[in-house]
C-alpha cells in the first residue's frame, strides 16, 4: 500500500474514533438521571424555566433519539460545544483558551522524559550491572508507584520552603512587563516544577524500554559486523544503536498521549496550571456539564491526533515498516 | 522465606501422589514449583511480598491493637506529629487522629484496588480471548473498540461516570475498571494469537474440543504467566487512580480511605506537610509493593529472564 493511500486510512479511521467520542458523550448526558436539559444547562446553573425550554428547543429533545444525536453532532462538528452556564461563556471558548496551556504543558513533559529517558537507558545498556542501570530501574519502580500528585506535592513542599527557585503556583507572574521574551521566560520558569513532576512517571518507564532494546540491538548481528570492520564505539552507540533503541520509545509514548493528558489533570491541579486540568475540576466542582464534556471531547481529539501524528511520522521516517506489512 | 515456605508446604500436602511419582524421576518438577522457587530467588519479589503482608497487618489488624475511631475528633487540628503523645501522628484539619486514619484507610483502599483490578483483568481477558481467538471481523470490531478506550483520558472519564452517578467506593471501582481494561485486552489477545495455532490447541481441536472449551480450558491456562503478572500491577494502577480521583475530591465522602485523606488535607498542604505526606507515602508503599510482586513473578514465570 502506497504512502498517499495509508495516510488517508488514518485520518478516516480518525475522523470515526471523533465521531464514536461525540456519540459516548451524548449517551452520557442520557444516562445521567434527571431530564437532559437540566443536565445540560448544569446544576449549579441556576437555569430558569425558559432557559431549559431555549435547550428543549436547540437540542432537539422532543424530537425521536436519533434526530436528537443528528442534531448534536452537527453542532459539535461546526465548532457548537454549547454553552456553560456556569461561567456564562460558550464551551468552546472556554476549552480554547485553555487548551494551549496543557498542550505546552504535556509536550514539555514528555520531550523531557523522551530525552533524558533514552540517555539515561544508553548509559545503563552501556554496563548492565552498573550503577546508573541499578539507579534506572529504582527510579523506575519508585516513579512508576508514587501518586503523581503526591510527588507534585512534595516537590512543592521541597521548593516552597527549602530552595525557594522556582515558583510552585500558576503560569506566568502578572506583575511582569508584557514583553515577549520577559514573558516567555517566566512561562518557561513557571513550567519546571510541572513538567517536571509529570515527566518524571514517563521518564522512568522509557528508560527501562530504552535501556532493554539497546541491550537487545547491542547482542544483534550488523553491530557485531560494525564493530568488526572497526567503527569506534561512540559511533556504534550514536549512529547505529540509538536510532532503533529510540523507536519503541517514542511509539509507546505516542500511544501514552491520553495516560499524560490524565495525568496532566492532576498535575495541573496541584500547580494551578490554568490548563484543561483545572478547567475540568473546577467544572465538577460545580457540576458544569457541558464544559465537563467539552473538555473530555477535546482531550479526546488531542490524544487522536497526536496518535495520528506519531503513526504517519513513524511509517515516513522507518523504512521497514513503511515497505513491509 | 516462611511465606513461600508455608505454600510450598500446602502444595506438597494437597498433591501428595505426584510427588511420590516424581521422586522416581527427580529431574521433572511440577512448573508451579519452579516458579515458586525462582519467586523466591528474586529479591524485588520478596520485598514486594514482604510489604504487601506488613500493610495487611497493618490495616486489618490494626484496628484491634489501636482503637481509635477515626471520625473522631481527638485533639486541635493540624497538631504536628509527635507534638502531643496521645496522636503520635499529628490530627488532621478537623483534628481527627491521623494515625487511626491511615490505619482503616487500608482496608477502603485495597477494597478498590482489588475490586477494579479484578474487573480491569475480566474484561480484559474476555474482550482479548474472543479477539484473539476468532480473530477476523470479531477480532477487527473488538480492536476498534479497544482503541476507542485507549483514545479516552482515562482519568477525565472516570471524573465524568463519577459526576454522573453517586460516588461510593463500588461505583469509583466500576469506574476504573471501565475506563482501565484495554491493556489487558492487547496482552491476552497477543497471547491467544501466539497459542491458537499451537499443536496441542490443534491436537485439542482435533479430538472434537468445542471453541469454548479450547478458550478457556487449553489456551487460557497457558497464557496465565504474563495476565497474572500484568494483573498485581492492574491493581496497583487501580489504587492509583482511586487515589487520584480522590485527590479531586471526587471519592466516597462516606468512608475513610488514604485517597480521601489527601483529597480533604489538600488544602492545608504548606501548613502541615503530614496530611498530605502520610497518606501518599501509605499508597505508594501498597503500589511499591503490588509492582515488585509483579516483578518478582515475572522473573519466576519467565525462563528466559531467570537464566540472567
Amino acid at each position: 500500500m502506497n504512502i498517499f493511500m495509508l495516510v488517508v486510512r488514518r485520518f478516516l479511521h480518525a475522523f470515526l474514533l471523533i465521531l464514536a467520542v461525540l456519540v459516548l458523550n451524548f449517551l452520557l448526558i442520557h444516562i445521567a438521571p434527571g431530564d437532559p436539559a437540566e443536565v445540560i444547562a448544569g446544576e449549579m446553573g441556576g437555569a430558569t424555566e425558559e432557559m431549559l425550554a431555549d435547550i428543549r428547543k436547540s437540542y432537539g429533545l422532543d424530537q425521536p433519539v436519533y434526530v436528537q444525536l443528528a442534531t448534536y453532532l452537527g453542532k459539535t462538528l461546526t465548532g457548537d460545544l454549547g454553552q456553560s452556564f456556569f461561567y456564562n461563556a460558550p464551551v468552546l471558548d472556554l476549552v480554547l483558551d485553555r487548551v494551549g496551556a496543557t498542550i505546552l504543558l504535556v509536550v514539555t513533559a514528555l520531550i523531557f522524559a523522551i530525552v533524558v529517558g533514552t540517555l539515561l537507558g544508553v548509559l545503563a545498556s552501556h554496563n548492565p550491572k552498573g550503577i546508573v542501570s541499578g539507579l534506572v530501574t529504582l527510579v523506575s519502580v519508585v516513579g512508576y508507584s508514587a501518586p503523581i500528585f503526591w510527588t507534585g506535592m512534595l516537590l512543592v513542599i521541597m521548593f516552597a520552603w527549602l530552595v525557594p527557585v522556582f515558583p510552585i503556583s500558576g503560569m506566568f507572574d502578572i506583575t511582569l512587563s508584557d514583553d515577549f521574551w520577559t514573558r516567555t521566560i517566566d512561562i518557561a520558569h513557571h513550567l519546571v516544577l510541572p513538567a517536571l513532576t509529570l515527566g518524571i512517571v514517563y521518564l522512568a518507564q522509557y528508560a527501562r524500554l530504552a535501556r532493554a532494546s539497546m541491550l537487545e540491538i547491542l547482542g544483534s548481528d550488523y553491530i557485531r559486523t560494525a564493530r568488526s570492520k572497526g567503527v569506534s564505539e561512540l559511533s556504534i552507540y550514536t549512529r547505529h544503536a540509538l536510532r532503533n533503541a529510540i523507536l519503541p520509545v517514542v511509539t509507546i509514548a505516542g500511544l501514552q498521549f491520553g495516560s499524560v493528558v490524565s495525568g496532566a489533570v492532576l498535575v495541573e491541579t496541584v500547580f494551578s496550571w490554568p490548563g484543561l486540568g483545572t478547567l475540568a475540576f473546577d467544572s465538577l466542582l460545580a457540576r458544569d456539564f457541558p464544559t465537563i464534556l467539552g473538555i473530555l471531547f477535546f482531550s479526546s481529539l488531542l490524544v487522536i491526533v497526536a496518535n495520528l501524528v506519531t503513526d504517519v511520522v513513524y511509517r515516513i521516517v522507518d523504512p521497514r515498516i513503511r515497505t513491509g506489512n | 522465606m516462611w511465606f513461600t515456605e508455608l505454600l510450598i508446604l500446602a502444595f506438597e500436602q494437597e498433591t501428595d501422589v505426584s510427588t511420590i511419582e516424581a521422586e522416581k524421576q527427580p529431574t521433572s518438577q511440577s512448573p508451579f514449583r519452579e516458579a515458586l522457587r525462582a519467586f523466591r530467588q528474586s529479591w524485588a519479589g520478596m520485598l514486594g511480598l514482604i510489604i504487601l503482608i506488613a500493610i495487611a497487618l497493618f490495616s486489618f489488624v490494626g484496628p484491634m491493637v489501636y482503637g481509635v475511631d477515626p471520625f473522631e475528633i481527638v485533639w486541635a487540628p493540624l497538631t504536628a506529629p509527635g507534638e502531643v503523645a496521645t496522636v503520635p501522628l499529628g490530627t488532621d484539619q478537623l483534628g481527627r487522629d491521623m494515625l487511626a486514619g491511615l490505619i482503616h484507610g487500608g482496608a477502603s483502599t485495597l477494597f478498590v484496588g482489588l475490586t477494579a483490578g479484578f474487573l480491569t483483568v475480566t474484561i480484559g481477558i474476555l474482550v482479548g480471548s474472543m479477539s484473539g481467538y476468532y480473530g477476523g471481523a470479531v477480532d477487527e470490531a473488538l480492536m476498534r473498540l479497544t482503541e476507542f478506550f485507549q483514545v479516552l483520558p482515562a482519568l477525565l472519564f472516570a471524573m465524568v461516570l463519577v459526576t454522573i452517578f453517586p460516588p461510593s467506593i463500588l461505583i469509583i471501582s466500576i469506574a476504573i475498571g471501565i475506563v482501565s481494561w484495554p491493556a489487558t485486552a492487547r496482552l491476552t489477545r497477543a497471547e491467544f494469537m501466539r497459542i491458537r495455532n499451537l499443536e496441542y490447541v490443534n491436537a485439542a481441536r482435533s479430538i472434537g474440543a468445542k471453541n469454548n472449551r479450547i478458550i478457556w480450558r487449553v489456551i487460557l491456562p497457558n497464557s496465565l504467566a504474563p495476565l497474572i503478572v500484568s494483573a498485581t500491577l492492574t491493581i496497583g494502577i487501580a489504587i492509583l487512580f482511586e487515589a487520584g480521583l480522590s485527590f479531586l475530591g471526587l471519592g466516597d465522602p462516606n468512608v475513610f480511605s488514604w485517597g480521601m485523606m489527601i483529597g480533604a488535607g489538600r488544602e492545608y498542604i504548606l501548613d502541615a506537610w503530614w496530611t498530605i505526606s502520610l497518606p501518599g507515602f501509605m499508597i505508594f508503599l501498597t503500589v511499591l509493593g503490588f509492582s515488585l510482586v509483579g516483578d518478582g513473578l515475572n522473573d519466576a514465570f519467565n525462563p528466559k529472564l531467570r537464566e540472567r
